[in-house]
């Protein structure tokens, strides 16, 4: 148990995800929602880098890694552009009041 | 218990204990600046996996990119003069259980596989081989993304001028 192994990494990354999915459910601030979704992204970059390092694939897992970082990226700023879009629209950004899809 | 478990143990506590705050602490803010905390532990962690430019990228593009543009959000989005910066949650307690039940259910899933390991030397440095990866095999989606990346940043912009 003492030796570091795969197992260690993965069992991080599934805490990581499952805490992930706590907070896209239970916030109500999209800014928050946005923040549960950047740790599930993270959780999987670890399951992916963690199969790069011990599974026989050479470096293709970090090169997926990669990949995943730069799309979070994009996501990101394209979220906060449509965040501010409902803030001008609506005054607050709650998930759960947005129920309206015109004015 | 040698150094490299010591310095697993300390990144995991790390990256855990501020992922849990950043779900359940009520002050927006505070969670923002708990993401940071684990964003660098998940840094050190790719570092212990022997993914030194990944972990360095990490660095670059979360904490010095996504975390700001968060705490943009955070900002523009509530009214500064009030200063608490609160936010509310639903269906606590149903999602605790839910979210309890699966990571119990992935815990046994990761915990009972027999995962076939092959105990491979860890690289002196991965960059030379990325970097070769990069233009050669995966030379399609690398232009792919650049070109996303320049849709989002033209689409980010439009939107949020209107």
């Amino acid at each position: 148990m003492l030796e570091i192994s795969l197992t260690h990494f993965l069992v991080v990354s599934s805490i990581l995800f499952c805490l992930g999915i706590y907070g896209v459910v239970t916030r109500k601030n999209a800014v928050m929602v946005l923040m549960g979704i950047e740790l599930i992204l993270n959780a999987s970059n670890i399951n992916f880098i963690a199969f790069a390092r011990y599974g026989n694939f050479g470096l293709q897992g970090q090169i997926v890694a990669l990949f995943v970082i730069v799309l979070a990226a994009a996501e990101a700023a394209i979220a906060l552009a449509i965040v501010l879009n409902v803030y001008k629209t609506f005054v607050n950004i709650n998930v759960d009041e947005l129920d309206t899809l015109r004015d | 218990m040698g150094v490299y478990e010591i310095i697993f143990y300390l990144f995991a506590a790390v990256t855990l204990v501020s992922a849990v705050f950043v779900v359940t602490s009520r002050n927006i803010v505070r969670a923002a600046f708990n993401l940071l905390f684990t964003f660098f532990g998940v840094a050190g962690i790719y570092v212990l996996l022997g993914a030194d430019f990944v972990a360095i990228v990490q660095l670059i593009v979360y904490v010095g990119g996504i975390l700001i543009l968060l705490i943009f959000g955070v900002m523009i989005t509530n009214k500064i003069t009030e200063v608490d910066i609160k936010t509310g949650t639903i269906h606590t307690l149903p999602a605790a259980i839910g979210v309890g039940l699966f990571t119990g259910i992935v815990g046994a899933v990761v915990l009972n596989t027999e995962w076939r390991v092959v105990d491979s030397e860890m690289p002196e440095s991965t960059l030379t081989t990325l970097g070769t990866m990069l233009i050669t095999e995966y030379v399609l989606i690398f232009e792919l993304l650049g070109i996303l990346l320049l849709i989002a940043l033209i689409g980010a912009a439009s939107m949020a001028r209107k």
